[in-house]
């Protein structure tokens, strides 16, 4: 007689210590999960809302500059270093764990126009109104040396901007030419010039890094290669660009913050026309930089606000504001694309986390199996109405929301002109111009 | 006229700019007029020859010029010609003299050949128009000429040199173009990166260390005492400082070893592993076989051997094998001392608690109380005889499952069987019945029954009762399961064997009578023969009664846990079993021991149909409670009319227009008459078929609800082309609910990794090989893909 006995491998159920999770054996048989959809679109809903509430991205303000923050530095190798100038010349390292003051020195008379730090991370560079470029130890002085700069050069006009090169002792400084420095040497290497006209910020691409791009304050971006000394193209759009950053992943790839409210980010191949415009600003953007996965960038503006916008939409995914802070100045997105810092009027520099509803610390691996899960679930239903609302929602200060409204209008307006203009006249004699082409007044070869 | 034109070529030659222009043009003219003015050249030809022939060539270029520019429209106006004629030569003079003189000089070369005019003279030949309409072949001498004039017709200016503009522009349009087409080799990665389904930063993973410790050893540098300290130690001892594979001397000695030694070795570990490998499976193939007969002849063969030993030890050494009897004895004996074996210490009562779950601490209970029996059974009284006694003691303290394996049915010799069941106490077997059955019978039909005997077997049967309730209980709890033809069929196996055994049994008490052998039988048996078998009669009669109770006590006491309605039926089986066979057949001895038989197996059988019968119990319970719970709700019925009624509501109303009071009397009472009602009703057109119309089960509403659309989307977004695109985005569950552990890691894998407190470093070349995206993830949802193709731009065109 055979008895058939149903038996199981231990393997299957029994777990290798106690603290390991009691396996829930499953069935996945969809006919026994009905309701896949509904049941996670509320997964959904839920997630989105719970990102919501968990929002709170503003981690810390460093105080004691005495003057507006002018421009901020990264520390190449420290993630818990950042440098800031202020606008009365003074200097201050900071020490992000601590949330502290390490170093104040006092820089240059005036503004410090521009900051920059040594790809080895032992100097930094200043620049200043006094017409001067300092070089600075990364650590302070020992104990009775005097706080003074490992280099100086005297320049004959003011320099409004540097940077330096990637990974050779080179620097750029902008001024009413981009010059190009060898560390070594008092005089540039060699000086490109493209017209008459005061630059005011010049960036090292960080992965060509013998190409350059500046801004003029004449509307124009023009770019530059270091080892032909020669500038390469200039495009000029309808307004000041203020300041450009590269990509870091893409190497043709940048963004300009304009005066004219908006970012745009060019594809260095094709200047004729950006790759995408970015709204949302409601005043001048002064500053952007880019995270260092490249996939998004943080933009300051004079609107007190910043915003972050992912390189391929056109609207912002994220503001940034409190109460208290003013224009903002410069902006920095933490090498370790955790965190974001931004210097503004009101002598303080923010610490703002760069995802606002993360959680900060170590997770266990079900919260994180959890939160991708929820990301994913967002992700997915993200074009319901309800759940993009919800992850839509911001509050704004007045300010902002009623200059959007009215800036909306005053689109509108622009819009049904248009539209009216072209109903109007003989079919064909009133081009449609794309929103990306109406910024490009020309590109100059 | 082609010498004419090879000397006005020499004049062009040498004079300005001017005239050579205007050979160009007369050159063109020619060309294009063709042969059809040749007649008119010709005549032009004739009048020169008729004329003087001067040496002044220029005088002819001119005539010639003029000819050939007025020509065209008439030629006779000479005055005129002569006037331009003489303003060209006017101009000629003007310049240089050395070249006029040279001309003049070759104009005086030959009288016969002139290039103005054809001279026949000398030759003798006249002259013929066709000859000189001919082709002339073109000389060597002409060809560079006109190349030459050419060259003149091609020369440019040499231009200025460029603005510094201009020449700077050019040099950032070629410096431009070169750079963006460099930047081109990015763009496969950029692409790819973008596409990635997962991108992990920083891009330089930190590479796991592959180095061999060894050459890190070696590297290694002792520095501080203590590492010195260590490091001679380990020198000293000639200890590997790592832990390789061999040890030096292990090494050594594998270099010692011949080839053939190898082979050798290797051979006998090979046949030694095949071996080993074989007994293995074989071992394994027999525990995996079923078959209890197999494995009862396993025991038993193991059995005998035990046996066989035991007996080598008497013969050689009997000293050792009392020993043993006397050990196996003194266990007994502290048994009953100590009452050990009866489910009373820690170990038991901790089995006791988890009898309830687990079959394995019911059967080891089971089996403590078995062999507490066993141990605790009184010892018989020694029989007289040395003999007897001598036997008794070997059955008695053999173990008991080498009498049981000896006692199976079919064993090779029933006779033998009986009579070491004579001397077996208190092995619980089935076979001592048949024993006893066929000394019933022989009892019966023979007065002279040995009275050792008939004490001997009431006693046994007797411990054949207890333990029989034993099995029982035991069997009540293992469960197993037999079906009821099968029993019957043994049944009737069993009564056949029995038959034989009994038929043994008389030819066997026929042979001892005939030898008149009397076994001896102990006294006291001898004594109380007649009582004894009044009681054993009567115990017979008595016993399907008293197992039962039996039964029922050892149920109770030993399954508490169990529920009181499975023990009902197997009463009822077994006085259902009794009673057919009380009443079948008269109360013969062997039929009532073999009807002790199928009760035994019964006793298997039963649980398996009562178990059938209780699920049937429950079921009808179950659907019983299920009725009293839900006794009020018709939820049919209700469904019902909720259709009926969703129906109703969705069915197109009549209008009724008409208003009480007009065109008659109204008030309380009075009823609108038909013929207005029918007038001012508008009656609705029939609604379309219902879709739920052929579902009986469903309601299917038609009407758009609010609240649901409110979180419906109802507008194709961007990427995607067609609906259901999207819908089988939509569809496709990600949660563990519906998706293995490892799908849901992969479908929710983030996009971006990064790791905490680390740099991540702009891209670099060096990173592009060891490509950063993560390609064995599936591109689960190709993110932005519309955004690439979007992106693709044409390549840079060189201006």
């Amino acid at each position: 007689m055979k008895v058939k006995m149903l038996s199981r491998n231990p393997d299957n159920y029994v777990r290798e210590t106690k603290l390991d999770l009691q396996r829930v054996p499953r069935n996945y048989d969809p006919a026994l999960h009905p309701f896949e959809v509904p049941r996670e679109y509320t997964r959904a809903l839920n997630a989105v809302k719970l990102e919501r509430v968990f929002a709170k991205p503003f981690l810390a303000s460093l105080d004691g500059h005495r003057d507006g923050v002018n421009c901020m530095a990264k520390h190449p190798k420290s993630l818990s270093t950042v440098l800031s100038g202020a606008c009365d010349g003074e200097v201050r390292i900071w020490n992000l764990t601590k949330r502290e003051c390490i170093r104040a020195l006092q820089a240059h008379e005036g503004f410090v126009r521009g900051m920059c730090t040594h790809f080895s991370g032992t100097s930094f560079f200043t620049i200043g109104d006094d017409k001067t470029v300092k070089q600075w130890k990364m650590d302070g002085p020992e104990y009775g040396e005097e706080e003074e700069p490992l280099h100086t050069i005297l320049g004959k006009t003011v320099y409004t901007g540097i940077d330096h090169h990637w990974n050779k002792d080179i620097f750029a400084t902008c001024g009413q030419q981009v010059d190009i420095w060898d560390e070594q040497r008092t005089s540039p290497i060699c000086s490109m010039t493209w017209g008459l006209d005061s630059i005011s910020s010049v960036k090292f691409n960080p992965i060509e890094i013998n190409i350059l791009g500046s801004c003029a304050s004449d509307r124009n971006i023009v770019l530059y290669d270091m080892r032909q000394a020669t500038p390469l193209k200039k495009v000029i759009l309808d307004m000041r660009t203020n300041t450009i950053c590269w990509n870091p992943m893409e190497a043709f790839v940048f963004t300009a913050a304009n005066e004219d409210y908006n970012l745009y980010t060019f594809d260095m191949r094709s200047l004729d026309e950006p790759v995408k415009v970015h709204v949302n600003h409601v005043s001048a953007v002064l500053d952007v930089d880019y995270s260092p996965t490249g996939k998004e960038f943080v933009s300051a503006s004079f609107d007190k606000s910043i915003r972050i916008f992912p390189v391929d939409k056109m609207h912002s995914r994220e503001v940034y504001h409190t109460k208290r802070m003013q224009h903002v100045i410069s902006v920095k997105w933490t090498s370790d694309n955790k965190y974001i810092l931004c210097g503004s009027d009101e002598m303080n520099i923010r610490l703002w986390k760069a995802n606002a509803s993360e959680k900060l610390g170590v997770l266990t691996s079900r919260e994180k199996a959890a939160l991708n899960y929820n990301q994913k679930l967002k992700e997915k239903f993200k074009y319901h109405p309800q759940i993009s609302r919800i992850a839509r929602h911001r509050h704004l200060p007045k300010t902002i929301y009623s200059q959007i409204k009215e800036q909306r209008i005053m689109k509108e307006a622009r819009q049904r002109k248009q539209m009216n203009r072209i109903k109007h006249s003989k079919p064909g004699s009133i081009p449609f111009v794309s929103e990306k082409k109406k910024h490009i007044v020309a590109v100059v070869k | 006229m082609k010498v004419s034109e090879k000397s006005r070529l020499r004049v062009v030659n040498h004079e300005d700019e001017v005239l050579g222009l205007l050979t160009d043009c007369e050159l063109s003219t020619r060309k294009d007029e063709g042969n059809k003015n040749c007649n008119k050249y010709n005549g032009e030809i004739g009048r020169e020859m008729d004329g003087e022939i001067d040496g002044e060539v220029n005088g002819e270029v001119d005539g010639e010029m003029d000819g050939e520019m007025d020509g065209v429209d008439d030629e006779g106006d000479h005055n005129n010609d002569e006037r331009k004629h003489q303003k060209l030569l006017n101009v000629i003079c003007g310049l240089g003299g050395r070249k006029r003189l040279k001309l003049a000089e070759r104009s005086e070369a030959s009288l016969q050949v002139s290039e103005f005019s054809v001279s026949t003279e000398g030759t003798g030949e006249k002259l013929e128009l066709s000859e000189l309409l001919a082709p002339i072949k073109v000389s060597s001498s002409l060809g560079s000429v006109k190349k030459r004039l050419k060259n003149v017709k091609n020369k440019k200016t040499v231009e200025l040199p460029l603005s510094k503009e201009e020449n700077e522009r050019v040099l950032r349009e070629a410096a431009y173009n070169k750079i963006s087409q460099d930047m081109d080799k990015w763009e496969p990665i950029v692409m790819k990166n973008r596409g990635a389904a997962q991108l992990v930063f920083p891009l330089e993973q930190e590479r796991v260390l592959d180095v061999p410790i060894e050459e890190v050893i070696e590297g290694w540098k002792v520095s501080t005492p203590l590492e010195k300290e260590i490091f001679s130690l380990l020198h000293k001892n000639k200890q590997p400082v790592t832990n390789t594979v061999l040890t030096p001397e292990e090494k050594a000695s594998l270099k010692a070893m011949s080839l053939e030694e190898a082979k050798q070795r290797r051979a006998e570990l090979q046949k030694a592993r095949a071996l080993q490998s074989y007994y293995e499976a074989r071992a394994r193939r027999e525990k995996k076989v079923k078959s209890k007969r197999f494995h009862k002849m396993l025991k038993k063969k193991k059995n005998k051997e035990v046996l066989k030993q035991f007996e080598e030890l008497r013969k050689i050494n009997p000293t050792a094998a009392l020993e043993q009897l006397q050990k196996i004895e003194n266990a007994r004996i502290q048994e009953r001392m100590t009452l050990k074996h009866q489910n009373s210490g820690k170990w038991a009562k901790s089995k006791a608690i988890m009898a309830k779950y687990d079959l394995e601490a019911r059967k080891a209970m089971q089996e403590q109380l078995t062999k507490n029996k066993e141990l605790t059974q009184k010892l018989e009284v020694p029989s007289e005889s040395e003999h007897d006694e001598d036997e008794e003691e070997d059955a008695g303290l053999i173990p008991a499952i080498v009498n049981e394996v000896q006692l199976s049915i079919d064993g090779p010799n029933p006779w033998m069987q009986k009579q070491r069941l004579n001397h077996v106490k208190n092995s619980p077997t089935q076979k001592k019945p048949v024993a006893n059955e066929a000394a019933e019978s022989e009892e019966e039909e023979e007065a002279t029954a040995e009275d050792e005997l008939l004490l001997r077997e009431v006693e046994e049967r007797r411990a054949f009762w207890k333990s029989s309730k034993v099995e029982q209980g035991l069997q009540n709890h293992t469960m197993t399961t037999m079906t009821v033809p099968e029993k019957t069929k043994e049944d009737e196996e069993l009564l056949v064997h029995l038959r034989d055994l009994s038929k043994q049994l008389k030819q066997k008490a026929k042979k001892i009578r005939q030898n008149g052998e009397q076994p001896e039988s102990p006294p006291s048996a001898t004594r109380s023969k007649p009582s004894v078998q009044r009681e054993e009669r009567a115990l017979l009669n008595e016993r399907p009664a008293r197992m039962v109770e039996e039964d029922l006590e050892a149920l109770d006491a030993e399954e508490v846990g169990q529920e009181p309605e499975l023990r009902k039926p197997v009463l009822e089986r077994h006085s259902n079993q009794k009673n057919p066979q009380k009443t079948n057949e008269p109360v013969t001895d062997l039929h009532t021991i073999i009807s002790v038989k199928p009760h035994i197996a019964n006793s298997f059988l039963s649980i398996p149909t009562i178990v059938e019968q209780e699920d049937c119990d429950e079921d009808i319970i179950q659907k019983q409670l299920i009725k009293e719970a839900f006794a009020g709700d018709d939820v049919i019925a209700d469904f019902q009319r909720e259709k009926r009624e969703a129906e109703k509501a969705s069915e197109p109303k009549d209008i009724d227009l008409c208003l009480p009071g007009w065109g008659q009397w109204g008030g309380a009472g009075l009823a609108i008459s038909a013929r207005k009602r029918r007038r001012f009703l508008i009656k609705a057109p029939k609604a379309s078929p219902r879709k739920d119309k052929s579902l009986p089960n469903v309601v299917i509403t038609e009407k758009r609800n609010v609240h649901a659309a409110a979180h419906q989307v109802n507008v194709l977004p961007f990427p995607f082309t067609h609906p259901n695109e999207f819908e089988h985005t939509i569809k496709t569950p990600v949660g563990t609910t519906w998706n293995t552990q490892r799908a849901f890691q992969k479908l929710t894998a983030p996009q971006v990794v990064t790791k905490p407190g680390h740099i991540i470093e702009p891209i670099k070349e060096s990173n592009v090989e060891s490509s950063p995206s993560h390609s064995n993830l599936p591109n689960l949802q190709k993110k932005g893909h519309q955004y690439l193709n979007h992106l693709k731009r044409e390549p840079v065109k060189d201006a």
